[in-house]
């Protein structure tokens, strides 16, 4: 029907020999949900004339299925994490953004200039960065929390309170971090003791859910639950005896990236939304929304000011390092499948 | 009456057969086009080779049935041994919807008589109440569930208030939870067909079983259960098979802790596995086992069915 809708409307062009104002006049969004204000895509709307349709999806690994199964040539551009977008540039699945293509490319904060998961921004812009540890009622609990041992060897006052996110990636690069193993280990021992490990550590935990991981904490079922701490700040404000833990042996980092997919139908469309994203006071109506970091320069005049102290995005100095998850090799990744079918059969 | 039909007028009778035929052809189409090609599809799939991250290469491969059935250790490379995994979640979820369909039968079977047996008129708005809450997308009835069983939530609270226990107890992310929210997804579908049979039933036997000295419960369970029996097959299968292959109550009430047989094949396709041969050979073997019980009751009933005729 588009189709038969945009040929149409060819023919009416041709036939007044009239010459096209804009490029397409639309735009077709891949998106989490919950993930972008209306308004924002309104002021776009109303800004370039672009119409915007948008479908939305719960996890990377969501996006990238449906965009195998037939989704491909649909949509102009998705918003896949850092480790997705390596996985997608590897599957030929990204199209590539010409020098100087992007007028505003130079608002990219410099300590973001050259990310590991897409060097050079030759595919990507960054969107929103943030990080995923988790989150403890200190009314039930107020120990130590910056720890990872909270999460997998939990004191017994936590033992059966524990949600932990629905998703391989995060459990277990988080795993990886409290025994000090590589994300992507080929030692035979490091994973037989990985897979002990997790073995032991479901005892303690109540359940894995995802989509409600901020619900569970304020309604008190969990008293731990791992969470992204735009998401935590949240919870926080429902429940203020929850604090956000940076743990001593580290937490995991993230960054969601607007990606031009390869066969976008409306490429230019795709490219004005992109620079429109990259002007700091749009990305920053997509951090007050969602209250995460935007990785553009400039931003903080346009900022809600409480985003600045936010316990949930300023890591104390014992905080260890914040890791990207990594992307293993096929071999390497059927062992940790393996391990997490383990862990939830 | 079939014997009559067929013994009738050769000539329009075959007149009537090619009719037939041709009015059948939509519902063959339908058939064709959402039964038979999305399973065979997923039969085609079953048997290709995994791509890495989704999607399949087109090289014929037992491999995902290989992995169903055989367990080669963490690593791939140990002697062959019976993968329990599967077998364990499927047993699983077959025990869990099997006792959410005895729950519902428990329950459904006392209120489809209780409404078939009231006043013509007053049987409409009874239907109506039950279907009521099935307006609601099911999701949202099953976060109401949740809402409802929590530690902190109405029913702990309630019971909590009259003293009835000390402390909460414990029912959301167990099995129990499970059950409970699977029960209650389903039941309208155990209460309408058993209500449909009951409607029908001829009460005067239940009087002639009273006259010949019968008691209720031998009336029951000679006369009416065996009267209304194809509407309980009917609730059980409608109950049990969706049940089998349900993933929201599970994830939602029972933590997700454990895969069942819906978020096994889920995770195939959506999580980070990506083994769609592997989704494609579990889906099919679900099938077949959804296949084989429900040809089991239809050779039950055939032969209830010749009995009660002969």
């Amino acid at each position: 029907m588009h189709i038969f809708a945009k040929t149409a409307a060819t023919a009416v062009a041709l036939t007044l020999g009239a010459t096209s104002v804009s490029a397409e006049g639309k735009i077709v969004i891949y998106h989490w949900f919950e993930y972008i204000p209306q308004e924002l895509l309104d002021k776009f709307t109303s800004e370039t004339g672009i119409e915007v349709t948008m479908d939305t999806y719960d996890s990377n690994e969501a996006m990238l299925a449906s965009l195998k199964a037939g989704g491909m040539g649909t949509y102009d551009v998705a918003v896949p994490g850092d480790y997705m977008v390596s996985i997608m540039i590897g599957e030929g699945m990204l199209d590539e953004i010409g020098d100087g293509e992007l007028k505003n490319k130079g608002n990219i904060a410099p300590e973001w200039a050259d990310p590991s998961f897409d060097p050079g921004w030759m595919h990507s812009i960054p969107y929103q960065w943030g990080s995923t540890s988790f989150m403890v009622d200190t009314a039930v609990f107020d120990g130590n929390i910056d720890t990872t041992d909270i999460l997998f060897n939990p004191p017994a006052e936590l033992s059966g309170k524990i949600n932990m996110l629905d998703s391989q990636g995060e459990v277990l690069a988080m795993a990886a971090l409290h025994l000090g193993i590589p994300q992507c280990s080929s030692d035979r021992e490091q994973l037989k003791a990985l897979n002990d490990m997790l073995q032991n550590a479901k005892a303690h935990w109540a359940s894995f859910n995802s989509d409600t991981a901020k619900e569970v904490l304020v309604s008190g079922d969990a008293a731990v639950g791992q969470i992204y701490d735009g998401f935590g700040a949240k919870a926080r404000a429902e429940r203020g005896s929850l604090k956000y833990a940076f743990p001593t042996q580290g937490y995991v980092a993230w960054m969601d990236n607007v990606v031009l997919l390869k066969d976008a139908p409306n490429r230019d469309s795709a490219i004005a939304f992109m620079d429109f994203l990259l002007m700091p006071e749009n990305i920053a109506a997509v951090s007050n929304y969602a209250r995460y970091g935007s990785g553009l320069s400039g931003v903080g005049e346009y900022l809600d000011p409480e985003l600045a102290s936010l316990p949930e995005s300023n890591p104390p100095a014992t905080a260890g390092p914040a890791v990207f998850i990594e992307v293993c090799d096929e071999a390497t990744q059927a062992v940790y499948d393996q391990i997490w079918t383990n862990v939830k059969k | 009456m079939a014997g009559a039909a067929a013994t009738g007028g050769s000539a329009r009778s075959e007149t009537y057969a090619s009719a037939r035929n041709w009015l059948l052809l939509p519902s063959w189409a339908v058939l064709g086009i959402f039964v038979l090609a999305p399973v065979a599809m997923m039969l085609v799939y079953s048997f290709l080779t995994k791509e890495f991250r989704g999607g399949v290469i087109w090289e014929f491969t037992l491999s995902a049935y290989d992995q169903f059935f055989f367990d080669r250790g963490l690593f791939g490379d140990e002697p062959a041994k019976i993968e329990w995994t599967y077998i364990l979640i499927f047993w699983r979820s077959i025990w869990q919807a099997g006792l959410a369909t005895l729950l519902a039968l428990l329950i459904g079977f006392p209120t489809a008589y209780f409404i078939a047996t009231r006043p013509a008129q007053t049987r409409t708005v009874w239907v109506f109440l039950i279907t009521i809450p099935y307006w609601v997308n099911l999701l949202i009835r099953t976060v109401s569930m949740k809402f409802l069983l929590r530690d902190q939530g109405p029913l702990n609270d309630f019971l909590l208030a009259t003293g009835l226990i000390d402390d909460p107890i414990r029912i959301i992310n167990t099995n129990a939870a499970v059950q409970i929210g699977l029960f209650y997804s389903y039941l309208p579908f155990m209460v309408l067909p058993i209500y449909a049979s009951v409607e029908r039933y001829n009460f005067a036997l239940s009087e002639a079983a009273a006259d010949l000295y019968a008691n209720k419960w031998t009336t029951l369970r000679r006369i009416v259960i065996p009267s209304v029996r194809p509407g309980i097959i009917a609730g059980c299968i409608l109950v049990f098979v969706p049940s089998l292959g349900a993933f929201l109550a599970p994830d939602l009430l029972g933590g997700a802790k454990n895969f069942m047989i819906g978020s096994l094949i889920e995770e195939q396709f959506k999580g980070n596995a990506g083994n769609w041969p592997f989704g494609a050979a579990a889906s099919m073997i679900l099938l077949t086992l959804v296949l084989v019980i429900l040809m089991f009751l239809a050779r039950q009933q055939a032969r209830a069915d010749r009995e009660a005729t002969s």
